[in-house]
């Protein structure tokens, strides 16, 4: 059976990674999964210089779901490289470095750092709903994902994934944008901006009043997204957004991506990556397919 | 680093305790023999739409019969379901998590507020120094008489109902409690102000902290609190209470 995907030049031994924010750089995991048994681990996002996120409640749980105003505290690229890196290097498996910033330079700043290490592939995050500067600014408009991405190309050697956000009114623009500036691939969706109020405080649940929705309240807007953008460019997609189950996985292949990103899931269960792996190997199994790219975008 | 286990275990006893507040043992060889005061267990809901789990102290462990009793109170929908479960159920847990406390000095102040208070029932039973007990209600009490085995019991109230009126700090001035360390578990503007206690006189405290928690194991970084210094993890002032802490010695942490 071949569960072998290729994004960008880049061999993945099966198409599960990680969803940025939800595995930190795999340490806490790696207690419990195998990271050499993940086709990739995306780490939390990277910025130039540590971050301290949000002040907390950072989470609320909604129904089948959770809101999330983390603000993307990170330790810096600086300690990635000296610290997580290293780590991740232990493991046979491919490094997508999430890259943040609040300014294009910042951006291209990380990327730069990033160039020569050992890191396979870089995810840029235009998409975070909890910051206040950069993020989802970034991603809102056509201009501005096409700019970014020529930018960031210039100065990156490991092929560049743009993280999208589906918190658009047509996510194929953006889409179609990211391709003409150069990315070699997508990953969607970020999550669905979302606010939580607690009735009996009459107050916001998070200190951030907004957060990013995920979970399975999210993964028929994920599969209907990333089936139109497969539809709309020629770069391979990362699908994302409430896959708990080898099933869900099979949506998003089916729908037109190549790989998929577990995110949420992690919080619920640490093992989830390799239940999943497992159920999308049953399901091949089960109906005698030989290669997972009979199912790649199989549903038109 | 301790052992962490997710498994479905069987509820041996449910009781409850007060309004809202319940008590539950579960039985596992394993948890129970890696279990420690302070450490906290992640309990999953039946219920699919509420994903995340909840984290519960550990109230007392009982390492010769393999069981762990979980005091909690209902505080949405997930504890809610919970306490609908009866003896012989099975409940899925993660755990145990975090970093108790840690035993120490020679005269303690063992201070619960809440649903802070079940805790200390296992700290007390450990902790073999000179010890005496403060336990602070809004009004109604609970686990109160369970310390008496261990230790002189002062409670305050709110409403003034039983024992001192006011908190668990007019509770310790009335009584003139003397102590080289505080342990101390309830909620935030408590913790703060057995932190400035502590640090009035010049003693040490243990505070246990809680915050909202996605993951448990220190990866989301949703329940972080504010340290003093920059942290090693995180390389900001942030701490993940689910992981570092959730005790911290008082002077670790900006509350």
């Amino acid at each position: 059976m071949n569960t072998k995907v290729n994004i960008a030049g880049v061999e993945w031994k099966n198409p599960i990674t990680t969803a940025s924010g939800t595995f930190g750089s795999g340490m806490e995991y790696s207690e419990f999964v195998d990271l050499s048994k993940l086709g990739a681990v995306t780490t939390k996002g990277v910025a130039a210089i540590p971050w301290a996120g949000n002040p907390t409640p950072r989470i609320a749980e909604t129904s089948s779901g959770m809101l999330n105003a983390i603000g993307l505290q990170n330790p810096g690229v600086d300690v990635f490289l000296d610290r997580d890196l290293p780590f991740l290097k232990q493991f046979d498996t491919n490094i997508i470095v999430n890259v943040v910033g609040k300014t294009t330079e910042d951006y291209c700043k990380v990327v730069e750092c990033l160039a020569d290490s050992d890191v396979d592939m870089l995810e840029i995050n235009i998409s975070c709903p909890n910051v206040k500067e950069g993020g989802i600014a970034f991603g809102q408009s056509c201009t501005s994902v096409e700019a970014i991405t020529k930018e960031i190309k210039k100065y990156a050697k490991q092929p560049i994934i743009m993280k999208l956000s589906p918190n658009v009114t047509d996510i194929t623009e953006m889409a179609r944008a990211a391709e003409a500036g150069g990315a070699d691939a997508l990953s969607l969706i970020n999550t669905i901006t979302g606010m939580k109020i607690d009735v009996h405080k009459r107050a916001f649940v998070l200190a951030n009043k907004t957060g990013g929705l995920s979970g399975p309240a999210v993964k028929p807007v994920a599969v209907r997204m990333v089936y139109q953008v497969a539809n709309a460019v020629n770069i391979p997609i990362i699908g994302m957004g409430g896959i708990m189950t080898g099933e869900d996985a099979l949506e998003f292949l089916m729908a037109g991506a190549t790989a998929v990103a577990v995110g949420t899931a992690n919080f619920i269960n640490p093992m989830a990556t390799m239940d999943i792996l497992k159920g999308i190997e049953d399901y091949m199994m089960k109906y005698r397919m030989e290669d997972i790219h009979e199912l790649i975008g199989c549903v038109k | 680093m301790t052992a962490t286990f997710k498994k479905s275990v069987t509820i041996t006893s449910v009781d409850k305790l007060s309004i809202d507040i319940y008590s539950m043992w579960i039985q596992d060889k394993e948890i129970v023999s890696a279990a420690k005061p302070g450490q906290f267990l992640s309990l999953y809901c039946k219920s699919g739409d509420r994903l995340l789990p909840r984290p519960i102290s550990i109230c007392e462990i009982d390492k010769k019969n393999h069981a762990l009793r979980l005091v909690y109170r209902i505080a949405g929908k997930g504890t809610e379901e919970i306490s609908h479960y009866t003896v012989s159920d099975r409940i899925e847990v993660m755990g145990p998590l975090g970093n108790g406390f840690t035993l120490e000095g020679k005269k303690a102040i063992l201070v619960g507020g809440g649903i802070g208070i079940p805790p200390m029932l296992e700290l007390a039973k450990q902790l073999s120094c000179e010890k005496t007990v403060v336990l602070g209600y809004r009004d109604v009490t609970f686990l109160d008489s369970e310390f008496i085995p261990y230790g002189q019991v002062y409670i305050s109230t709110e409403d003034g109902s039983v024992g001192t009126k006011g908190n668990v700090i007019d509770a310790i001035k009335e009584n003139k409690l003397e102590a080289d360390i505080i342990f101390a578990c309830g909620p935030t503007p408590m913790l703060r102000g057995v932190k400035a206690y502590a640090n009035e006189h010049g003693i040490k405290a243990q505070l246990s902290m809680e915050e909202r928690m996605a993951c448990g194991i220190g990866a989301c970084l949703a329940c972080v609190c504010k340290s003093k210094d920059t942290d090693h993890h995180s390389n900001v002032k942030n701490k993940r209470i689910c992981k570092d802490g959730p005790v911290f010695y008082a002077d670790e942490i900006e509350i």
